[in-house]
């Protein structure tokens, strides 16, 4: 499948064929002019905006009846139906008993509340699904205890964040602590506005160590909190179950309130903690009940009947921020660039094919313009500087009508992929244009005649202009991601606001096969379980469950993940500015 | 729709050669060039319409209630009368006429239609009343003297007692004298009031009184002179239209049977009366016009006959002096426009057209039918409604149909005042043959949709479907002889809880630009996208009325939903999976298409808020259902809304006329409570259990909202739920 290279090709034929018709009419000229007795002048040339559209529309060569088609959607078709069967095991929560005990006391499960917080008709974005995921040895966490995502309530994207008390009765453990966080620094890069469904029996004790006392640890989640209330991000909870100790404090700290009565409690100590201390007697409902805190504490402001009475209630909350549509148009009054286009159209090309054109097998080469001719509208991409440094695709296209930048790998980087990706980065930057990174990048071209080129320069040009740009990016793992590849093409530590993975997906140093090779040429005993566990460790489930991205994703659903994400970056009280970016030092 | 007369018939009278009646000079010939116009709701906007179309300059009038109806709008212009009674101020009504130069005043019919007095008034202010001469109307507004001068004339009458002896005793022996059962009515009646059937002598007081109370309350002073008559146990109401000119002629424009009734009043009228021989035919023509030429008869007139199914006789009954409800049904068969040859007549031309000519019309016109459509609920003892009309609509493509005819005084956003008659609509159409004509009836009536107010349609409907009404086996007792066919209970098809499902959450409002609304990521799509709607059955035809059903509806994708319909007491739910489906708002409507499996629906539903419940109304196949959306689980405990069992409320906005019972008063089911008046109908409340009475709310003549306590009962000491 060597892409586009005839359509290439033909448009180049084309080219030579204009120039050519040109060169012949030129001589011509003065002879119509003389038979025209001199009133005729030159004209331009009226290039109707489809003939000019067809510079950008990308030819497709996939042919889905071809063997390496069949054989891609083979092997894809297992992966898919593997994380398939995951998934809906980790959407029911936790064990079929504890649910029904959750029913029984009239509260709605936590999947079901968010369906009943977020506006009819609109999908919930849900972050990192996987989390958790075989991390435990003596537990099984599924999305690691915790819901969380970003959903549109009454026309408003907020992050929700939603404990499940079926998991080990909401409590926290490590992982849940980081997509707590997660979440959190979602909202923050992306100005939404906080709705915490609190259900938690607070920290997980026997894991204390690795969630009470460091920097990203509980601690953090009030500290967010704050902060964000001091950006203006509204933080609102709604205390659904327990809220103990350290929990108090997430609705202590909201701007808003809401307790379901005789359900949700709030309070430092639980009634066995507060008899053992004092010798005080208490129910809970006394100590810490939605009655108490609404009326006589004032830890919350308004007191629900049930769940749905009080997610009713968290929607009037969040109708009354005074916040911008998240599905409005129109851009802010004091923007300087404009909003998305109002209409688009979308791929000429069929995204399920995406299933026949991307890759288990990452020793294969994956054409990435057909990637892509999928994700964007109408299959529009400008491309910039096609001809120079071909292993890195770059150009502009249009995501649901938000205008985007692409940065995708086709190949090995070699020294000039380096230097055009810096150079259109800078462009994007120039123009506040958020980027979109399509990685499968095995890493950095090595060798003599690369280090002499100065790679290593070159490369980290690439770096400084993807850690500096200072619009909001997105990376998408569509096949390999190894190396300082993965530096380069945005990864996880260069703060893309969403990165998520294609089922294929995999991540490391480097291949599982390479690794044990390196490790036996510099002279280590050859350990026959390294490759393999090296292997399962790049596998995309091992980087979802420890929230290395922010969920896999079925590659025919990319462009759809890209452009609530844009939503989510772009819209409500964000703002992105051309020229903000101030680039480091450029090794030249 | 068919306009008013399409054939246009040539103005000029036809030179005709029959010898006049009356002997003094030609009768002046006044063109009528303005006309007010003493109605409302539809008969003023059709008597508009053909005053329109004739180049006559209408005026029309409204009370306060009405200030903002339909009828107002139309006209030349619209003058207002004051309080809601003031359509029957007739000296008003004169005095707007002559202060604006109004020629002439049509009156439709009710109000003052029938007032001799009024007709008398205009005649004296030099006002063409549009109807019959004063002298013609009392002389048969007058039941009593309508029957000698019939008599006279040789036009049977039912046997009966019309006499002046108005005394309890005496009218008991006259009904003796006639014979069990009788009939009481008044002699100022019409339209089913003060109207009573006794069937044994026992009864006859109490009914006798109450046919008194309504007699005087619908027309006022005098109203409670009372007639005793024979009763037909299988009678036919038929009745002749007749049309007389100045100039002595009398034309019979052929029957209707109106036989089809409730509470006494008609709600279906026909064109020819089915089963009925030739010869009967003419002879009720004949008798007819005599009856008519009998009092001088000038304008449009009914006669008014009573039919024993059993014996074939048929008796005189009355004359209505006006135009009736019903005339379009006369039009709809004879191709004419009654209402201009009423502008003619009393402009002193000769009538059109002769007997034989109107009678080879007729032979080429076929059946015709019409419906009134009626703001009440047939399962609830066809208890009165008032209410706005949310929507009402009948698609455009009946509009130029010319065998449909919809006459409506009120549209979508009017209101039916319960300070007048329920009528919200006539539904005319015609056929080749009255089969014909009944399946196109019901067939449009399907399409007909109207929300706000309980209506009639779905019995209609079911009138159409009943065999024997199809096979024109038609009696005054119709509707209580076929009760069962008639109110058989339907079942819901799970198909309509999920489109009213889909209606009610696509009434929320819309944020499902792309990518929104799409399949997103592995896993169960509805696990973040189903939604529980539960709906109580208000339907008065369900089998299963009160029924709770849920439907869940997810979404699967754009505009895909998997609905899941369950009923308690029903272990398997009904699934219905990958269902696309379109919803489109139209002003109050949501119009759904969905594609179910083997079928694509079309479905319109209607939501109505009222205070802090949800109705939805949702039409469906043809049909109507009525449903309410269950409240939250949370609502009474937040709203402090506690449901008063203990109690009777007022079923729709009515005054009190007098409460049957006294506080303290044990009673026991089904005795009567209250008696309320609405829509100038009487309701008698009765109690729907055994208790004592607590508290009367409300004394005579309070006026109530519908929901208004009338009656507490004491709570009764019961155990607690365990």
């Amino acid at each position: 499948m060597s892409l586009s290279r005839s359509s290439r090709t033909a448009l180049r034929l084309r080219c030579q064929f204009a120039s050519h018709h040109q060169l012949q009419l030129q001589p011509r000229q003065p002879r119509f002019q003389q038979q025209l007795a001199g009133s005729r002048r030159t004209v331009a040339n009226l290039t109707h905006t489809h003939q000019a559209a067809a510079i950008t529309r990308i030819q497709s060569n996939v042919d889905p009846t071809s063997e390496e088609f069949r054989e891609n959607e083979r092997s894809m078709a297992a992966v898919m139906a593997r994380i398939e069967t995951l998934s809906q095991q980790i959407q029911k929560g936790g064990p079929e008993k504890a649910r029904q005990k959750h029913l029984q006391r009239k509260k709605m499960l936590p999947r079901d509340r968010v369906t009943a917080l977020i506006d009819p008709g609109t999908t919930f974005l849900e972050l990192a699904p996987m989390a958790g995921h075989e991390l435990y040895p003596e537990a099984e966490v599924p999305a690691g205890g915790i819901i969380a995502g970003i959903g549109v309530v009454e026309g408003v994207s907020c992050m929700i964040v939603a404990n499940d008390s079926t998991v080990k009765g909401g409590t926290y453990y490590p992982i849940t602590v980081k997509k707590h966080l997660r979440a959190q620094t979602v909202a923050q890069e992306n100005k939404l506005p906080c709705i915490y469904l609190v259900d938690s029996g607070g920290a997980n004790l026997p894991h204390q160590a690795d969630v009470f006392p460091d920097r990203d640890h509980f601690g953090r989640i009030f500290y967010n909190q704050a902060r964000m209330s001091a950006q203006g991000i509204p933080q609102i909870s709604v205390v659904m179950g327990p809220c103990t100790a350290g929990g108090a404090y997430v609705p202590a700290m909201s701007d808003e309130s809401i307790i379901v009565g005789e359900q949700g409690h709030i309070f430092l100590a639980g009634p066995p903690l507060v008899k053992a201390a004092t010798g005080e007697e208490i129910s809970a409902e006394d100590l810490g009940g939605g009655k108490m805190h609404s009326s006589v504490s004032g830890v919350t402001d308004y007191l629900a009947v049930d769940d749905a009475h009080a997610l009713t209630l968290a929607r009037r909350s969040v109708s009354n921020l005074n916040w911008p549509s998240a599905t409005s148009f129109s851009p802010p009054a004091s923007s300087s660039t404009p909003g998305p286009s109002p209409t688009f159209s979308e791929p000429l090309f069929d995204p399920e094919e995406l299933l026949g054109i991307a890759t288990t097998n990452l020793r294969k080469p994956m054409p990435i313009r057909e990637v892509i001719a999928r994700v964007v509208d109408g299959s529009h991409f400008s491309e910039f500087k096609r001809d120079f440094g071909t292993t890195l695709v770059t150009g502009f296209a249009s995501i649901y009508g938000h205008k985007v930048g692409i940065v995708a790998n086709d190949g090995i980087l070699f020294p000039s992929s380096a230097q055009k990706g810096a150079h259109f980065i800078e462009l994007c930057a120039q123009r506040a244009i958020p980027l979109v990174f399509l990685q499968n990048i095995s890493g950095f071209m090595v060798g003599s005649q690369a280090e002499r080129e100065g790679i290593a320069k070159h490369g980290a040009k690439l770096v400084t202009a993807v850690a500096c740009a200072d619009v909001p990016k997105f990376t998408v793992v569509v096949g390999g991601s190894y190396g300082a590849g993965n530096y380069g093409m945005c990864g996880r530590a260069y703060s893309p606001r969403f990165l998520w993975m294609w089922p294929n997906a995999r991540i490391g140093v480097m291949g599982g096969e390479q690794l044990a090779a390196v490790m036996e040429t510099v002279g280590k005993k050859a350990d026959p379980e390294l490759r393999d566990r090296i292997d399962r460790e790049s596998d995309a489930t091992f980087s979802s469950a420890r929230l290395w991205d922010d969920g896999i994703i079925p590659p025919q659903h990319t462009r759809k993940y890209l452009g609530l994400g844009l939503q989510a970056a772009l819209g409500g009280r964000n703002e992105v500015k051309p020229g903000e970016t101030k680039f480091g030092v450029f090794r030249m | 729709m068919r306009s008013l007369r399409t054939k246009r018939l040539p103005l000029r009278p036809l030179p005709r050669y029959v010898s006049s009646t009356s002997a003094g000079a030609a009768p002046k010939h006044t063109p009528i060039n303005s006309v007010l116009i003493a109605n409302r709701g539809e008969i003023a906007i059709r008597i508009n319409k053909t005053a329109e179309r004739m180049g006559i300059r209408a005026t029309t009038v409204y009370t306060d209630v009405d200030a903002a109806s339909w009828h107002s709008s139309v006209g030349f212009q619209s003058l207002a009368l004051g309080p809601s009674n003031a359509y029957l101020d007739g000296d008003k009504i004169i005095a707007l006429a002559k202060k604006n130069g109004i020629q002439a005043l049509h009156p439709g019919y009710g109000f003052l239609s029938e007032n001799s007095q009024f007709a008398e008034k205009c005649e004296r202010e030099g006002i063409v009343f549009v109807g019959p001469p004063a002298t013609a109307m009392a002389d048969m507004g007058h039941k009593a003297r309508s029957k000698e001068i019939m008599t006279a004339a040789n036009v049977p009458c039912v046997p009966g007692y019309h006499g002046a002896e108005q005394g309890e005793a005496e009218l008991l022996a006259r009904a003796k004298e006639v014979t069990f059962p009788v009939l009481l009515k008044s002699v100022r009646g019409g339209g089913g009031k003060g109207m009573r059937i006794v069937m044994a002598e026992d009864e006859f007081l109490t009914q006798l009184k109450s046919a008194r109370a309504e007699a005087r309350a619908s027309f006022g002073e005098g109203g409670e002179v009372m007639l005793v008559e024979k009763y037909i146990v299988r009678p036919r109401h038929v009745e002749v239209q007749v049309f007389a000119d100045k100039w002595g002629n009398t034309l019979a424009l052929g029957e209707r049977d109106c036989s089809v009734q409730r509470r006494h009043q008609k709600i279906l009228e026909e064109s020819p009366a089915p089963d009925l021989d030739e010869a009967t035919r003419q002879d009720l023509w004949d008798k007819a016009r005599k009856a008519a030429s009998a009092v001088g008869y000038v304008g449009a007139g009914t006669v008014e006959f009573i039919l024993d199914k059993d014996t074939g006789k048929f008796y005189f009954m009355e004359m209505n002096t006006r135009l009736q409800v019903e005339h379009p049904v006369t039009e709809m068969v004879t191709g004419l426009d009654l209402v201009e040859w009423q502008f003619r007549v009393a402009a002193g031309e000769k009538l059109p057209l002769t007997q034989a000519e109107v009678e080879e019309n007729m032979r080429q016109r076929g059946a015709a039918i019409e419906a009134r459509i009626y703001a009440e609920n047939p399962e609830k003892g066809f208890l009165p409604d008032s209410g706005k009309l949310v929507h009402a609509y009948l698609p455009s493509a009946f509009d130029s149909d010319p065998d449909v005819r919809l006459d409506w005084g009120f549209r979508s956003g009017s209101t039916i005042s319960e300070a007048y008659d329920g009528m919200i609509a006539k539904l005319i159409v015609r056929g080749e043959t009255r089969e014909r004509a009944i399946a196109k009836m019901e067939s449009v009536l399907r399409a007909y949709e109207i929300v706000g107010v309980s209506t009639n349609v779905e019995f209609l409907k079911r009138l159409c479907q009943t065999p024997a009404f199809i096979e024109g086996d038609v009696e005054t007792g119709f509707i209580d002889k076929w009760r069962d066919a008639l109110f058989q209970p339907r079942h819901i098809q799970g198909e309509v809880f999920a489109q009213a499902a889909l209606g009610v959450l696509s009434l929320q409002p819309q944020r499902d630009s792309p990518p929104h609304g799409e399949t997103l990521g592995f896993g169960n799509q509805a696990s973040t996208s189903e939604r529980k709607v539960a709906f109580k059955v208000l339907d008065g035809y369900s089998d299963k009325e009160g029924e709770i059903v849920e439907a869940s509806v997810a979404q699967v994708g754009h505009h895909l939903y998997n609905i899941t319909v369950s009923r308690k007491g029903e272990e398997a739910p009904q699934v219905f999976s990958n269902i696309a489906s379109e919803q489109a708002a139209e002003g109050e409507v949501v119009k759904l298409e969905s594609f179910f499996p083997g079928e694509r629906i079309s479905s319109s539903v209607i939501p109505q808020s009222v205070d802090n419940d949800t109705k939805i109304t949702i039409f469906q196949h043809g049909i109507k259902t009525d449903l309410s959306l269950l409240p939250p689980t949370w609502y009474e405990k937040e709203l402090g809304l506690k449901e008063v069992t203990a109690s009777v409320v007022a079923p729709m906005p009515c005054k009190v006329l007098r409460n049957e019972v006294k506080e303290g008063e044990t009673v026991k089911k089904g005795a009567p409570l209250v008696v309320i008046e609405s829509m100038k109908m009487e309701t008698v409340i009765r109690s729907p259990q055994d208790g004592v009475i607590k508290k009367l709310a409300h004394k005579e003549g309070d006026i109530c909202k519908a929901g208004t306590v009338l009656v507490a009962f004491e709570e009764e000491e019961t155990a607690p739920e365990s």
